[in-house]
């Protein structure tokens, strides 16, 4: 009893307000758990109830499918190698459609931004409607739009490029104007100051500051539209992704087994080299094989 | 430039030659690149058919699909022969919604003819004969910005005609178009005529989704929601069986036309998709990713295992883990959640260790100072600063597995991706299809914005890693 009575009342309102503090935390946290078993309840219910085989049975038949397509891929011997080769121009054809499209969603992010970034633009109705239309091309996933475009223009690479220059426009525009806002505004003034015109501001004083940083972003989003484009493909839009799914439905095991693979090298590879450049472009310290986890804004933001 | 005499340009440049090759070989660089990129882009434009975009355009199947997202359409189709019996007044040309009582649009204003009204002005008259079906024939008149009046009949050879143009088919204005069999007649964007020599069908487009609420089965067909929402609260029951508010909610979710009961079902199915294989990814990746860092895990073999599977987890694309998951566990949330997840316990797996792999070494030796074990260290001195990063990360894979989520759905899973694919297939549900896409937008707005709030929430309060 002496000993509390010592202590200084300030020193003890902080020690209360410490313990409110703990109590309130931890309270936080029992309902934030309750929340998260509760959805994973609801969550499995629901599965079990609209998933056409259970649980059980699937876990135990997880092997059945990969095991048939190696088997039947081993049994084909060399001619395995030859079918690796026979799907090379197929894969190209979806390089090519996430390579361009990535181009031209570059170019659209970069309009996009330029005309959303408050330092650049002081109309803000301009900027207003700008990030809108930004959001609208962002929130629609690439199926979706490739998916109308396939109705109106037959099938072909040309949707899926469609769709996914749209959606990239979108979300590397949000990202871009990001990084052109929170440029450094004396290059601006610099060039303002020798009499240069609105159009010489932006490509002197913004361009050089951001294209690193836009580049690893882009390069970023290439890794994710090649997977993009190999799933529109899928969905009649050519490339690997339609090979791979006639080859489903033929039931030609050695031949999914071979695309699965050269998609994952690629895949792969694509990844590995991004990162490379992604490293050398932001020169976070480390050259080469950083993650740069500054640089990573969720894979399809 | 003129108060610079010649010989002090020149010594500039000679003191400074190096910025100036300096900037010229940067230049040359930055030109090949140009060019390499330019004709890549080139290549891939005619390779990959863009030039054809104009070719391929099919515009009367967008203008077709864009009136029926904004409108809906009722079909008058009248037989020739036995018209009393086989007449049909439905919605889009569904027998499954015929018109129980005629719409005042449609009239029989004589013994042997009908009258049918079309929106924005323009009326049809079909006269049909019993005893000699070959005899009906049409006469279209009042139609805004069309003075003629044209009648359409069958000749001897059972080929549709317009009186008139017997002889002289070229000179039909631009919105009468004549094939062997079938004359088809635009007057305005709104209406459309099929005249042949068994029946006449004339399409009546008018603006707005038709029984959005209320389909027009149940027995509320005919309520605006308003109206039947105000009927809650009034004592007397529309149906004996059960409570207006009851009967309401039923009569909704169990719309036939639209469907909202399973399109609700399927996007609750895909939000679950997506919330379940990041939360499994989340448990599964955040034990692992200590496994995989160097100052957590002193074993290199344990090490390497553990990262080689997170790249093999991640190289295996989430379109190739589901499909061998269809295989396993048959259409269903299970193929979605546990695609999401085996991919993304290897991103976010490699994200965090190399998260943890760049955190303070103080903190962990201020707790390990106090005589703490490893595990109290790890808890108190790693995971602290790791936290926030961790949340950050793990609300953005949500956000874009809720996109995900929709494709594979679309691939085989079920949920709201199927719905969206089904709809599109049928070709004519495009209202439908507007529909989904409403949902499937807003659920992916929703989720950025529900992310981004919590992320707010969450991180800020760390105030360092904003």
């Amino acid at each position: 009893m002496n000993s509390t009575k010592s202590i200084p009342d300030h020193i003890q309102k902080i020690d209360n307000d410490l313990l409110k503090l703990e109590r309130a935390k931890r309270n936080y946290s029992f309902i934030s758990i309750g929340i998260v078993i509760l959805v994973c309840y609801l969550g499995i219910s629901v599965s079990e109830n609209s998933n056409a085989g259970s649980f059980a049975r699937g876990i135990s038949s997880f092997f059945d499918y990969p095991v048939d397509i190696i088997s039947e891929a081993y049994q084909s011997g060399f001619s395995f190698y030859g079918l690796i080769i026979k799907y090379i121009p197929v894969l190209i054809e979806t390089i090519n459609m996430a390579v361009f499209s990535t181009t031209v969603g570059f170019i659209g992010g970069l309009i996009f931004s330029i005309f959303s970034a408050r330092n650049l633009i002081k109309n803000p109705t301009v900027i207003f409607w700008v990030r809108r239309l930004m959001d609208v091309c962002r929130a629609f996933p690439e199926l979706v739009i490739a998916l109308l475009f396939l109705y109106l223009m037959g099938k072909s690479a040309l949707p899926a490029v469609i769709a996914i220059s749209i959606h990239t426009a979108g979300a590397l525009g949000k990202l871009f104007s990001e990084a052109v806002e929170n440029c450094d505004m004396k290059q601006i003034e610099g060039l303002e100051s020798v009499g240069a015109k609105w159009i010489m501001r932006v490509r002197f004083g913004i361009i050089p500051q951001v294209f690193p940083i836009l580049l690893s972003y882009t390069l970023l989003r290439l890794e994710i539209n090649v997977r993009a484009s190999t799933i529109l493909g899928f969905v009649g839009a050519g490339g690997i992704g339609e090979i791979l799914s006639k080859n489903i439905q033929w039931k030609y095991g050695a031949d999914i087994c071979a695309v699965i693979l050269i998609l994952v090298l690629t895949i792969t590879a694509i990844d590995y080299l991004s990162r490379y450049f992604r490293g050398i472009l932001i020169g976070d310290g480390k050259k080469g094989l950083g993650f740069g986890t500054k640089i990573l804004p969720g894979k399809n933001e | 430039m003129s108060d610079v005499s010649i010989p002090l340009r020149d010594k500039i440049y000679q003191d400074n030659i190096h910025v100036f090759e300096t900037a010229s070989k940067k230049a040359k660089q930055t030109g090949i690149i140009f060019t390499v990129v330019v004709l890549y882009f080139l290549f891939a434009f005619f390779s990959l058919g863009v030039d054809k975009i104009a070719e391929k355009w099919n515009p009367e199947r967008a203008s077709f699909l864009a009136l029926d997202i904004y409108a809906h359409k009722d079909h008058f189709k009248m037989p020739w022969k036995k018209t009393e019996n086989k007449l049909q007044i439905t919605l889009e040309g569904n027998l499954r919604q015929e018109y129980k009582v005629t719409p005042e649009w449609a009239e029989k204003s004589d013994d042997n003819k009908w009258t049918v009204t079309l929106k924005n002005g323009g009326k049809v008259d079909a006269y049909y004969f019993p005893d000699n079906p070959l005899a009906g024939y049409a006469v279209m008149y009042d139609f805004p910005g069309v003075e003629e009046i044209f009648t359409f009949r069958i000749n001897e050879d059972k080929r549709p005609y317009v009186e008139g143009y017997e002889d002289r088919v070229e000179e039909l204005p631009e919105f009468i178009r004549q094939t062997k069999n079938k004359l088809e007649v635009r007057p305005s964007l709104f209406s459309r005529i099929q005249f042949t020599k068994s029946k006449i069908e004339i399409h009546r487009f008018s603006r707005g989704w038709k029984y959005f609420w209320f389909d027009n089965k149940g027995p509320l067909d005919g309520y605006s929601l308003f109206g039947a929402l105000s009927k809650i609260f009034s004592g007397d029951r529309i149906v004996e069986e059960m409570s207006n508010a009851k009967l309401i909610w039923v009569e909704f979710t169990e719309n036939e036309l639209w469907q909202h009961g399973k399109a609700w079902y399927a996007l609750l199915e895909t939000i679950i998709m997506a919330f379940m294989g990041t939360l499994i990814a989340m448990l599964v990746g955040f034990p692992l990713a200590f496994l995989a860092a160097y100052n957590i895990t002193p074993l290199a073999g344990v090490r390497f295992a553990v990262r080689r599977l997170f790249d093999f987890l991640r190289g295996i694309d989430f379109l190739v883990w589901s499909l061998i998951f269809l295989r396993a566990f048959g259409p269903g949330p299970f193929t979605g959640i546990f695609a999401i997840a085996f991919t993304d316990t290897g991103t976010l797996g490699k994200l965090m260790s190399e998260a943890i792999e760049n955190t303070e070494k103080n903190q962990k030796e201020g707790v390990e100072s106090t005589g703490a074990n490893k595990t109290l260290q790890n808890r108190f001195g790693i995971i602290p600063q790791i936290l926030p990063v961790f949340i950050s990360q793990s609300l953005y894979y949500l956000e874009s597995n809720t996109r995900g989520a929709v494709i594979i759905g679309a691939m085989g899973a079920g949920g709201i991706g199927l719905q969206f694919l089904g709809a599109l297939q049928t070709g004519t549900d495009f209202e439908n299809v507007a529909y989904y896409t409403v949902l499937v937008v807003g659920v992916v707005i929703a989720m950025d914005m529900f992310s981004a709030w919590l992320r707010k929430k969450l991180i800020v309060p760390f105030g360092q890693f904003g």
